[in-house]
């Protein structure tokens, strides 16, 4: 019972790559990037790390049921381009606080409605997920930029423009929001029946159907939390900037999000929800992100990095099977 | 003459549990070798070792005198080493020739591959094994027994000097059997080697000319198959003393036959879109109603539409509750269990914990608010872990690290932990070692004595003719014929489904 205990200490790449990777990036900074070591740059990193890590964390549930979701990056432009109209509207401007409640609750109750519908593809209709999602990949960001005409629409809202700004205890508070639901799911994976039977469900359908799992209900949950994750990631994008272009928000989020949650662990066959992980990813991404921003290399260069992160996590992943 | 293959003391751990130790094997150009041993005693592994899918940790593998360590099965193909698994890796979609000549296809003077040379050279193959089939047709269209000849015919088509057959015959009929045999028996007049692994003594008698015995990851003997007799193989399996073995019968379902209780379930007319056309039958309380018929001729398909998996057509199941089970949901909390067939497809979850596998048909038993109730799915993983004597190294570990017979114990106990009213059980004991069989009968066996109603299927006519109350005899998805216990016997079993066969065909 207590032999993974043997290795504990010791460095395996194929089962702490995702550690030791984090180690050699922060190290590499702090002798190459200049004022890495500030608050200042912690902040920076973890509000935009935050995003990815919400997103990432949904994500690694549906990967989980051995699906994948394409639509986040439009589904947070289409919470991101609602909220603005909300709390701009007329009704919120004369009742403040229920329209603020509206402008985050209904962007992020019409995300969680387009997992249902993702959900319902996969599940009901059997559509592979990939196709499935490629839907609203597309469709998504369309209607976000019918619904602002295409505009770019910039605010001064203090109180909206908390979710992307606000401190509590010293550090951003979208970071709070990603401990809060890194606990939650964590809690859902390991101890709720909803958290089995996501793991039953991907680790052999067929044998979940057979034991009685409700396996349609359970990818819509999967697929429902992961973008109702996304439109709150979209709410976050919005508040930092002031300003919504629903062109641009969540823009390649997606690509991001898997790779985060491959790089921390997630098989992309199923079975396996490593939250944790995913988030260890989205800080991994972030900071090659940041480093080579910092270091003044060109953006299209962090692509590439990107990519050279994910076929190592893979690599690794494929090293682990005995 | 030298060995073509040579294994000495080889050794593997995996995570520190020891899989091989010591292990010696000696292959000799052109014989056919057979190796035994209970589920777990480390067949797979060792050939794993020789074909490099494994990496051994001691030991020294040789071929024709020469040291070889292979890491992948291309460098096997390329040494003369092919294998042909269990579960085919054959591509079902492609032509037959493609899967014959896949990776090493002929070319032309172009540089483009030489279809005629590929379907010619496929086709003479196939000939020579009495095989005359659509080579440019898709795999897929054709039969299990045609595809494992494919596989065979790919392994000669590489002029492999060894060849590895994993479970060959387990999905096959006699007639493909015989046919199957019958290669073999060429590819040895043609000097292949043939390592043959399986669970039926004997097929071993019909076609092997050595056998290497395994127990507990070592090689326990090697004797020519001349010498041997059928119990004093299975004793060195088990290591068991010979007397005690011969005494405890067959099989451990013998026993019950007592008067039929009321009945929980009466099924009448099934007709399905998987190939019933109206089966009839009736399960009483605490008796085993056994299915009886060849392959295809509907018993999984009867066992999923009593369960709820494939909508009928037309017909009725009546359920004394007056519940209709039209899923697999429903005839759960009606307290009907499944045991199916296939354990990898259909039955365990790899990744999860074998006290994971065991609670996850009384999951919604287990919810308190949203939670499960760790405490409780503990005390019932030890329960059964216990009482069904699972051998593992702890409830936390993988299911998929256990052996096939104690990955079918994990998958009994699913269903007993559900306290189940009805059990349908197809092939309980296929695939596992002559131990774990005997177990698995045995509780069964207690199951019923104590109430338990049971669907039998199996393949194994003692196993049916020993265990169940009653036999439903089905052929072409209609059940034929009733057959009543006590004084039934295997002959009158057989007599009952050739009857039916013989007059099919005159009519």
């Amino acid at each position: 019972m207590n032999a993974p205990d043997q290795g504990r200490f010791a460095l395996d790449p194929a089962r702490h790559g995702a550690g030791i990777a984090l180690i050699v990036i922060v190290i590499f900074n702090l002798i190459v990037t200049p004022n890495f070591f500030q608050p200042q740059t912690l902040f920076v990193n973890i509000s935009q790390m935050a995003t990815i890590a919400i997103v990432a964390m949904g994500m690694t549930l549906v990967i989980a049921t051995g699906g994948i979701d394409l639509s986040v990056g439009a589904v947070m432009a289409l919470a991101g381009a609602l909220a603005p109209l909300i709390f701009l509207s007329e009704f919120a401007q004369a009742n403040p606080v229920p329209g603020l409640i509206a402008a985050i609750g209904l962007p992020i109750l019409i995300a969680f409605c387009c997992g249902v519908f993702n959900g319902l593809l996969v599940s009901r209709l059997g559509v592979q997920p990939i196709v499935a999602t490629l839907i609203l990949f597309i469709s998504g960001r369309g209607l976000a930029q019918v619904l602002t005409n295409g505009n770019l629409q910039t605010f001064s809202h203090p109180s909206f423009s908390y979710l992307g700004t606000g401190r509590v205890m010293g550090l951003p508070f979208q970071g709070w929001l990603v401990l809060i639901i890194a606990i939650l799911l964590s809690w859902v994976v390991a101890r709720s029946t909803f958290g089995r039977q996501l793991l039953a469900v991907g680790g052999n359908e067929r044998a979940a159907r057979l034991s009685g799992i409700p396996v349609h209900r359970v990818k819509i949950g999967a697929y429902a939390i992961c973008a109702g994750l996304a439109g709150l990631a979209g709410l976050i994008v919005v508040a930092i900037n002031s300003a919504s272009d629903a062109a641009r928000i969540g823009n390649l989020m997606e690509l991001d999000a898997i790779a985060a949650a491959v790089v921390g662990g997630t098989l992309l066959q199923g079975g396996r929800a490593p939250i944790l992980g995913a988030i260890l990813g989205a800080i991994i991404i972030q900071l090659v992100k940041y480093t080579l921003l910092a270091n003044g290399i060109a953006d299209e260069v962090a692509l590439i990095a990107k990519a050279a992160i994910i076929i190592a996590a893979v690599y690794l992943q494929q090293a682990r099977k005995e | 003459m030298t060995d073509l293959i040579e294994m000495t003391g080889i050794g593997k751990k995996f995570a520190g549990v020891i899989a091989l130790s010591d292990a010696n094997l000696s292959i000799r150009p052109g014989e056919v070798h057979a190796i035994i041993g209970q589920n777990g005693a480390g067949k797979s592994t060792l050939i794993k070792v020789l074909t490099g899918v494994y990496r051994r940790d001691t030991g020294d593998v040789r071929m024709a005198g020469r040291d070889l360590t292979l890491t992948s099965a291309r460098e096997a193909q390329d040494a003369g080493i092919a294998t042909i698994y269990q579960e085919l890796s054959l591509v079902t979609l492609r032509s037959v020739t493609e899967n014959v000549i896949m990776g090493y296809e002929p070319r032309t003077r172009l540089g483009l591959i030489d279809w005629r040379a590929a379907h010619a050279r496929t086709r003479q193959i196939l000939t020579r094994f009495g095989v005359d089939i659509d080579v440019t047709r898709p795999l897929g269209q054709y039969s299990t027994a045609i595809q494992q000849l494919v596989a065979i015919a790919r392994a000669v088509s590489l002029k492999a000097q060894l060849v590895i057959m994993d479970e060959a015959t387990s999905s096959l009929d006699d007639q493909e059997i015989e046919t199957l045999f019958s290669v073999v028996r060429g590819l040895k007049q043609d000097g292949v080697a043939v390592l043959y692994i399986s669970h039926f003594l004997d097929e071993l008698y019909r076609i092997c000319d050595r056998v290497t015995v395994m127990r507990d990851g070592r090689t326990v003997a090697t004797h020519d198959v001349a010498d041997t007799t059928k119990l004093g193989l299975v004793t060195e399996m088990l290591g068991r003393d010979a007397g005690e073995i011969q005494t405890a019968g067959l099989t451990a379902l013998s026993g019950g036959h007592s008067d039929p209780g009321p009945v929980l379930l009466q099924a009448t007319g099934l007709r399905t879109r998987t190939g019933l056309r109206g089966v009839d039958l009736t399960i009483r309380k605490g008796e085993i109603l056994g299915l009886g018929g060849l392959l295809g001729s509907g018993r999984t398909e009867t066992a999923r539409a009593l369960f709820g998996l494939d909508p009928l057509i037309s017909g009725q199941i009546t359920h004394h509750s007056g519940a209709a089970l039209d899923n697999p949901a429903t005839a759960i909390t009606r307290r009907i269990g499944f045991l199916t067939e296939d354990r990898k497809v259909d039955g365990i979850i790899p990744h999860l914990s074998v006290r994971e596998n065991i609670t996850l048909a009384i999951l919604p038993q287990l919810r308190k608010g949203g939670a499960i109730d760790r405490a409780r799915e503990r005390e019932i993983a030890d329960y059964y872990i216990k009482a069904l004597q699972i051998k593992t190294a702890g409830m936390e570990q993988p299911i998929r690290e256990l052996s096939g017979g104690n990955q079918q114990k994990v998958l009994l106990a699913r269903w007993l932990a559900l306290e189940p009213e009805i059990l349908i059980l197809d092939e309980p004991t296929r695939g596992v070692d002559v131990g774990a069989k005997f177990e698995i009968q045995s509780i069964i066996r207690a199951q019923v004595a104590a109430g338990l109603s049971v669907l039998l299927i199996s393949s194994e006519f003692e196993e049916l003719v020993e265990g169940a109350d009653r036999i439903v005899v089905l052929q072409d998805g209609r059940s034929v014929r009733e057959l009543h216990n006590p004084g039934l016997t295997q002959d009158a079993l057989i007599g009952a489904i050739a009857q039916h066969q013989d007059s099919e065909v005159a009519a």
